[in-house]
């Protein structure tokens, strides 16, 4: 019983990471841009956030709850939109090839993430890692502790209010994209830009937003890890980079619907710890090598949902038609 | 009312680099009529159009809307002005409704409420006789069905003004007579109706007055009921231009290339090419002439096996004292191992027939890559080949590995035409071999073409322009709406002649007039 619960409790914080994730990628793939960037925007996000909260924390004796929640979140937020930035300057401005800009932008968030972390270790003079811990407290500060319900309440309640703000923000996305005139806007121009264009819809506008706002998702699910899923520890993040390329396959398993996203992420993060919990919960015991290849059935998943989708040729759920194509205004 | 002037042009005047696309067009439409835009290929219709719904902005010249000048820089400029323009190509989404695709873009509350779009769809459509479900997916719907919804979504946004780029190229009769029934009626609400199209029985049907455009150039504006197909067919096409290109004598004839009954249908469903049959000969310049579209590429695509074609089609091709062979069906690498060289001059030049950027010699290869050696590469003859290309057909370029995305039109043409001659075809197909070359360039691949003529090989020649037709080729073909309209006899042909078939007039009675040159014998001079 408590394996199950311990594997429910873990997946839903996974779950809420590759989530955050895969909001902002949607929201980008929608403008018809592919961003290979989110696991370097949410390292990025994830360091921006805990760096910040870090700081705040050792420039105060009494730290005010409130700034330690806006401080971390804005800074998240921003220097993930700033990468967003940067790719929409590149694929949309210049037109440049957008898998290559987004691998790149992955190395570069990455690379910033380590080489910072690198200099808060030298300021602490610490160990392995550093630590937000009023800030950690903040953040995961739950019902659970306060109601006593039980397996329920360890199931359901026992979480930071980002974790019900990721299931809050992927409705909001959902009523946007579906039910708003913007929304269909914005979907238009990543299906067919050139008609977009001659509905009088602002394209670059529409493709630098979401791809920016976007990236800033990325980012608060990359700060969401730091601060729920490793307690507020900084240490090397390199399993961060493992949920961004996760988030990215959710967007094609969640067929581009932020509804679906977040069924799917849980039941990503389920089959994720399938490899470590279901052996506890059956008895059976599986050599260490074969753990690390169940790890691997989110993404096989991922393929046959591909397989699937493009095999029933239902137009609904596809990816944006234009995914991946720069736009050019037709000239003569 | 019906004499109010909707929309008044003033010495418009388009160009694009050194081509004047519109030179001081001055015109008007009147509010509540139905206008014809009628002109050949490339005579400006869509250009001076595109400049009324914002697309281009002219260079010179006053556009006036209800009287007051305006300037029109945006499509949305246009739609503000109440212009609606109805383009050839869909500007549609296709996985939206139609009610989706109509409320794109406009402005309005931030929430959207579909059952009041929906609603407004239903009362135009009941205003104007259309047949529209909002709720159907734009991937789901006809051809006509998708015309139908861009006619709406023009109306929804209160356009008065409506412009209609070749609206029935893609209908079929009943779905034109539906699209007639519902332009009249928009033409009894007081609307301006501009129609750009070749077919004159159409004009003659539909429209209150017809203009003239031709190459770039104001004619006439005549008043329907006044004209019969024969005076607009005239005004169309214009006087004969002598242009003194050397036709020598067919001789020889042999049969080379035998089409019955070939027939293709495009990724939409719609018949491409209808039942198109003729004979072409070695020895003699077999010239296509045609509205743009009207299935050319699809004729030329399918003999050389790039296209699907139609059960029943049938292509024959007759080698030297040999079995005739069946070429549909064959790819088209079989059909030139096969001995059968059919040489392909493709429409666009850079994107089908070279690699922009490789030079000569390799672009030489890409038809001879499976001789040689199995691993490496044999450099020697195709450089071999570039060079004499280069030398013989004069081209231009720093060296023979200079990339011919960097050599000029002309220049990139010849190193094409010059590539298709070296593999001594028997059939040499060509289309749109002098397109946008200057004169000289333009003669010197005439003198290509005949020097092929003269050594018995069948040519086809598709081109645009009737003049050059009539004086280089034996016999033209004419094709209108993917159906040969008519093969006529070029020595004794008329202008005004190919005018009608490319219109589709005399077609149907008069078959094949200039008929079989072998047939005829000593007919020809």
């Amino acid at each position: 019983m408590n394996t199950l619960i311990s594997w429910l409790h873990s997946s839903i914080i996974y779950g809420t990471v590759i989530m955050f994730g895969a909001l902002g990628e949607t929201l980008t793939e929608k403008s018809g841009h592919l961003n290979l960037g989110v696991p370097g925007l949410m390292y990025l996000g994830g360091f921006a956030g805990f760096a910040s909260a870090f700081i705040y924390e050792r420039s105060t004796e009494n730290p005010n709850t409130v700034l330690l929640i806006l401080i971390p979140l804005l800074c998240a937020f921003l220097a993930a939109m700033l990468g967003g930035l940067l790719y929409s300057f590149m694929t949309v401005t210049l037109r440049a090839n957008q898998n290559v800009t987004g691998l790149a932008l992955t190395s570069l968030g990455v690379g910033i993430g380590t080489f910072g972390s690198a200099r808060l270790l030298s300021v602490t003079g610490s160990q392995s890692y550093s630590v937000a811990s009023a800030t950690s407290a903040v953040y995961t500060a739950n019902l659970n502790s306060v109601t006593n319900l039980g397996a329920f309440g360890q199931i359901f309640l026992s979480y930071g209010f980002l974790t019900y703000a990721a299931i809050i923000l992927a409705v909001l996305m959902n009523y946007f994209l579906m039910h708003t005139r913007r929304g269909l806007n914005l979907r238009a121009v990543g299906e067919n830009p050139g008609t977009a264009d001659a509905a009088g819809i602002n394209v670059t506008l529409y493709k630098y937003i979401a791809t920016s706002v976007g990236g800033g998702i990325c980012g608060i699910g990359g700060f969401y890890y730091i601060i729920e899923y490793s307690s507020g520890k900084w240490s090397s993040q390199n399993s961060l980079e493992a949920v961004g390329w996760l988030a990215v396959a959710l967007v094609i398993f969640s067929t581009w619907k932020p509804k679906n996203t977040i069924w799917a992420s849980y039941l990503f993060a389920l089959l994720f710890w399938m490899a470590t919990n279901l052996p506890a919960l059956t008895g059976i015991r599986i050599p260490t090598s074969v753990t690390e290849l169940l790890k691997m059935t989110p993404y096989v998943v991922t393929i046959l949902v591909l397989v699937i989708a493009s095999t029933r040729k239902k137009k609904e759920n596809q990816g944006p038609a234009s995914l991946g194509l720069s736009y050019f205004r037709e000239e003569r | 009312m019906k004499d109010e002037i909707a929309v008044r042009l003033n010495g418009i005047t388009k160009r694009f680099g050194s081509v004047t696309a519109n030179d001081g067009v001055t015109m008007d439409v009147r509010r509540g009529e139905v206008l014809a835009l009628l002109g050949e290929n490339g005579s400006g219709k869509t250009t001076l159009m595109n400049m009324l719904s914002g697309i281009y902005f002219p260079d010179e010249g006053t556009i006036e809307i209800n009287g007051v000048p305006a300037s029109i820089r945006s499509p949305k400029d246009a739609f503000d002005l109440g212009i609606g323009m109805i383009h050839q190509h869909f500007k549609l989404v296709d996985v939206f409704t139609a009610a989706e695709n109509i409320v794109l873009g406009l402005p309005g509350k931030s929430s959207l409420n579909m059952r009041a779009v929906k609603e407004k769809i239903r009362a135009i459509s009941e205003k104007y006789g259309f047949l529209i479900d909002p709720d159907r997916k734009v991937y789901n719907m006809s051809v006509s069905e998708k015309q139908t919804l861009e006619i709406v979504k023009v109306l929804y946004r209160g356009a008065d003004i409506l412009i209609l780029d070749e609206p029935t190229a893609v209908l079929t009769p009943q779905e034109t007579e539906r699209l007639f029934a519902v332009i009249r009626n928009m033409r009894a609400d007081g609307k301006s109706i501009i129609i750009i199209t070749h077919k004159l029985h159409e004009v003659m049907e539909i429209s209150d007055r017809v203009a003239i455009l031709r190459h770039g150039q104001y004619i006439t504006t005549l008043e329907t009921k006044d004209a019969d197909e024969r005076t607009l067919a005239e005004a169309m096409v214009g006087e004969k231009l002598s242009l003194n290109i050397e036709r020598p004598k067919p001789e020889g004839l042999v049969r080379r290339l035998e089409v019955s009954e070939l027939s293709c249908v495009n990724a939409e469903g719609v018949p491409t090419l209808r039942g198109v049959s003729f004979t072409a000969y070695g020895g003699e310049i077999l010239g296509i002439a045609g509205i743009s579209g009207c299935g050319q590429k699809e004729l030329l695509e399918s003999i050389a096996g790039l296209e699907q074609t139609v059960t029943g089609s049938s292509v024959l091709y007759y080698p030297d004292g040999g079995e005739p062979e069946q070429l549909i069906g064959k790819t088209p690498r079989e059909i030139r191992s096969l001995g059968v060289a059919l040489s392909f001059v493709p429409e666009d030049r850079l994107g089908m027939g070279l690699v922009g950027s490789m030079g000569m010699t390799d672009n030489m290869m890409l038809k001879s890559y499976e001789s040689g050696a199995p691993v490496f590469l044999h450099k020697r003859e195709p450089q071999q080949l570039a060079e004499s290309v280069r030398d013989s057909l004069g081209v231009v370029t720093p060296s023979v590995t200079t990339p011919v995305r960097r050599l000029s039109g002309g220049n990139v043409q010849k190193v094409l035409v010059g590539r298709e001659i070296a593999e001594a075809p028997t059939v040499l197909m060509t289309a749109y071999a002098v397109r946008g070359l200057d004169i000289n360039t333009s003669y010197a691949i005439y003198n290509l073409l005949n020097e092929q003529k003269k050594k018995g090989v069948a040519v086809i020649y598709v081109g645009e322009d009737i003049d050059v037709l009539l004086e280089l080729c034996d016999r033209i073909l004419i094709l209108c709406g993917g159906a040969v309209s008519g093969i006529v006899d070029a020595s004794t042909a008329t202008k005004e002649e190919i005018g009608l078939y490319m219109t589709k007039i005399g077609g149907a009675e008069s078959g094949t007039s200039g008929g079989d040159p072998a047939m005829k014998g000593g007919d020809k001079k």
